[in-house]
């Protein structure tokens, strides 16, 4: 058996190793598709599905988790393809606060999403966590992108701080009985303030230069935060 | 908030027991504390974690995923009203009105006494005894207003079934024999059907199968042998392989499995006891919904039996090398563990998001273990073939879609229940056996195959029930629902509540239906209830719809939309006019 496959995309052959994804294939010939959860270091759960592309099957497939086959005819931006991402692109700007995450803005602009379309409908908001020296949390500005999550757990340090509240819509990351993150088995290793492709978790210090502290002032804050005496502020 | 110290010695003895088995016990210990005190109080959580060694969040994000599990003061006794399709259509609201006023409680509250908690919630699975309810694990049928104080008691009779249908197969011995008796199951036709597959290799046993031609009862409509074929086929020893019979059961609309599995638990285990010699698998595992608390005493009654008599274990029935045990497992409050992978995520002691497929369940199903999963009816039909013989059952139904099938008759209709009935009669023949529509009404619309189906106008009534027919009519035959709606009833208001019901059971895993499911529920709500729909809603409804249908992750999206649709299509008026 070949370890290879040739498929089509966007009316392009192209042969590649049998084991890649719809994905990877498309860019080894400069084709790229859109994404939002998926990141090449971890674990690929296909959940924004804005990389959807049509593969001529019962529903269109997510192109970051499915697998290329032999004579796979792939269509990355067909209308239907873009009807639903754009409708994804819609949904997700009328829930969370997209200002800090530049990657999806300019899908927006690129698919012409309209941003006022679900106006006035539900969002999903949460206080701004302050609870740590290190990072501020808020989950306003969250996608439901799971990489904090992952990244806390088997993905990189097995700590297991993080998991969610809720399901649905009202589906939010979370801490064991919403625990403050110095009361948590978080370690503060940053991994997932690094992941986070939203601005919903943010180093303390940025989030504290861009109020317009100086750095000295940040110090001194950040510093007194962890004397235990002030813990229960 | 603050509450008495919690004596975690009551739950130690049984942590210590299940300790070993890891977190697969998750679920199982969470229903076990909670039993004890009510809900889970945050030492309780710790106890938990510690013994079955999860981490903490992960317990608590579980927790927070299934509605039948509380991490706030809870009460031991629950008031469970169902609010969806057919107990809408049944009067639950002036119900619901009357519990309210006689509890003085909101939807949600526990009572001062920290005695009784009130929840409206989504389909118990009892849409032919519209309205529903359970009061804590007592079901209650037909509930009026006037029976509330009775009901609150607890002075009522338990809700029974209405059950017809000829010939009777799969219901040979509902009603008929005592579900907590194995003598009783073996003295009508028990054990028949395992006795003569015995007789054969477990390779002849999957060619019958195959012979049968039945086709999953659980929506899929995958072909059951080969199922069965494929799992034999995946590499593994039969100690690594899974029979699981999907007792989930959740979709508004559908009731059939309770049946069976309250009326007939030993059918249920004997077919998965055929099920585990065909493929060569020792571990079943039955996962049962939460709502189902009597199914689930009856089968784990009945599997403990079973296992006294020999008819589960080692070597059973004499066959040597024969081994096959089961587990009776119980949902706690989420429609998605009904999807195959989500199910298997429940067992396994996490949050019910499903997988991504494929790799496909034959070769990474349990544990990521070779598995079959099958409906409870599915493998009721089999066993039935297998009691029968393939050439008697092949004579029942028609060519392409042989045997019997069990429909779920709600709504409209002046029989309410569960028919047994050969494929192939139309859907006006099964309404009108069921008494047609109380009070001389027409048929306003039939929502066929559940909330995860499509409505159909009167025109469609000739239709034929067979999966030949259904296919070229694009009606899905689902689990077999057929809900019918008189021409009074509110169609908006049964858009809204389908759309109601996806958004509270939408897992949360991916984007299209976790947003979607919320803005088809808030579009809806604004047309049946607060001034009909702005001119953008239909193209709107579309664009989510069709988004769902096409990029979610599992069924529940891709499904969520299509009985609103189906109703947008046929009746345009529905989703354009004002007011
Ligand atoms: C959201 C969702 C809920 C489901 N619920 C059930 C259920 O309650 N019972 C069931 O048998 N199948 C259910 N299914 C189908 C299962 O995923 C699976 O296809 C079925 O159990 C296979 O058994 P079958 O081949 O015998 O039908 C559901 C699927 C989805 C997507
Ligand atoms: S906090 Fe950031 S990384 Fe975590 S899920 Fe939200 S958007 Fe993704
Ligand atoms: S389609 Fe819905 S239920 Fe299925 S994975 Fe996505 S969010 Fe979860
Ligand atoms: S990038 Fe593929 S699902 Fe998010």
């Amino acid at each position: 058996m070949s370890d290879t496959v040739t498929l089509t995309i966007d009316g392009r052959e192209v042969t590649v190793p049998k084991e890649m994804t719809i994905l990877d294939a498309a860019a080894t010939i400069g084709i790229d598709i859109p994404v939002i959860c998926y990141h090449p270091h971890l674990t690929a759960n296909g959940l924004c599905r804005v990389c959807s592309v049509d593969a001529g099957w019962r529903v269109q497939a997510a192109a970051c988790v499915t697998q290329v086959a032999d004579g796979l005819k792939v269509e990355t931006r067909s209308e239907d393809v873009c009807r639903g991402r754009k409708t994804i692109l819609e949904l997700l700007a009328s829930t969370v606060n997209l200002e800090e995450a530049p990657e999806i803005l300019a899908l927006l602009e690129e698919y012409g999403a309209d941003t006022e379309r679900f106006a006035g409908s539900e969002k999903r908001t949460a206080p701004v966590y302050d609870d740590n020296p290190f990072y501020l949390r808020d989950y306003n500005q969250c996608i439901n992108c799971w990489r904090c999550v992952q990244v806390c757990a088997e993905d990189a340090q097995y700590v297991f701080a993080l998991s969610y509240d809720g399901r649905g819509f009202h589906t939010q990351i979370g801490t064991f009985m919403g625990d403050g993150m110095m009361d948590t088995t978080c370690v503060f290793c940053g991994q997932c303030v690094g992941a986070c492709p939203t601005g919903a978790l943010k180093p303390k210090r940025q989030a504290l230069l861009e109020q317009g502290y100086d750095p000295d002032s940040i110090f001194e804050q950040t510093r007194r935060k962890r004397r235990p005496q002030n813990k229960a502020e | 908030m603050s509450h008495p110290a919690v004596d975690l010695s009551l739950l130690k003895p049984y942590l210590e027991n299940v300790a070993h088995r890891g977190r697969t016990m998750l679920l199982p210990a969470l229903h076990y504390a909670q039993s004890l005190y009510g809900w889970l109080p945050r030492e309780v959580q710790v106890e938990i974690s510690h013994a079955l060694r999860v981490p903490q969040a992960d317990i608590h994000g579980v927790i927070e995923f299934y509605t039948m599990l509380y991490n706030e003061p809870t009460a031991k006794k629950v008031i469970r009203v169902c609010e969806d399709s057919a107990c809408s259509l049944g009067g639950c609201h002036e119900l619901m009105q009357a519990i309210e006023t006689q509890l003085g409680l909101r939807p949600g509250e526990t009572a001062a006494d920290g005695q009784i908690t009130y929840e409206h919630v989504p389909c118990l699975g009892m849409c032919e005894l519209a309205p529903a309810a359970l009061n804590g694990e007592r079901p209650a049928a037909n509930l009026s207003p006037d029976a509330v104080p009775a009901f609150l008691e607890g002075r009522y009779p338990e809700a029974q079934g209405n059950s017809y249908g000829e010939p009777r197969h799969l219901l040979a011995r509902v009603g008929k024999v005592d579900p907590t008796s194995l003598n009783d199951y073996r003295a009508h036709g028990g054990y028949i059907g395992l006795t003569n597959a015995l007789q054969m290799t477990p390779e002849q046993v999957i060619e019958m199968a195959e012979k049968t031609g039945i086709v999953g009862r659980g929506g899929a409509m995958f072909p059951t042998g080969r199922k069965w074929r494929f799992t034999r086929g995946a590499p593994g020893t039969p100690a690594e392989k899974h029979i699981v019979i999907n007792a989930d059961e959740s979709e508004p609309g559908t009731f059939k499995d309770r049946y069976l599995l309250e009326d007939d638990p030993f059918s249920v285990i004997e077919a998965a006891t055929l099920a585990g010699y065909a493929v060569g698998a020792e571990n079943g595992w039955i996962f049962v919904r939460g709502e189902y608390p009597r199914a689930f005493h009856r089968l784990t009654h009945a599997v403990e039996q079973a296992r006294a008599a020999g008819y589960l274990g080692r070597e059973i029935m004499g066959q040597p090398g024969f081994h096959f045990d089961i587990e009776v497992r119980l949902g706690a409050g989420a429609y998605i563990c009904g999807e195959e992978t989500a199910l298997f995520e429940a067992i396994e002691g996490k949050r019910g998001f499903p997988r991504i497929k494929p790799p496909f369940p034959t070769t990474h199903g349990l544990f990521y273990q070779p598995t079959v999963i099958n409906n409870v009816e599915t493998m009721v039909a089999v066993l039935v073939a297998f009691n029968l013989g393939v050439e008697e059952w092949l004579k029942l139904g028609t060519a392409q879609s042989p045997g019997t099938k069990l429909f779920c008759l709600s709504g409209n209709i002046a029989k309410p229940g569960l028919y047994e009935l050969p494929f192939g009669l139309t859907v006006r023949e099964i309404i009108e056996m069921a008494g047609g529509v109380p009070g001389n009404k027409k048929v306003q619309a039939v929502l066929m195959g559940g909330a995860a189906g499509v409505f159909i106008g009167p025109d469609k009534l000739d239709t034929r029930l067979t999966y030949e027919d259904t296919r070229q009519a694009n009606i899905p035959l689902g689990s077999g629902v057929i809900m019918v709606f008189d021409e009074t009833a509110d169609l908006r208001q049964a858009m809204y509540e389908l759309a109601r019901f996806f958004a509270h059971e939408s897992c949360g895993k991916c984007f299209p239906c976790q947003l979607g499911t919320q803005r088809q529920l808030e579009l809806l709500d604004h047309i049946a209830h607060n001034g009909g729909a702005k001119p953008t809603d239909k193209q709107t409804l579309l664009d989510v719809g069709f988004t769902m249908t096409e990029t979610s992750l599992c069924g529940l999206g891709q499904t969520a939309a299509s009985a609103i649709v189906s109703a947008i299509h046929l009746w345009p008026e529905l989703v354009t006019a004002e007011g």
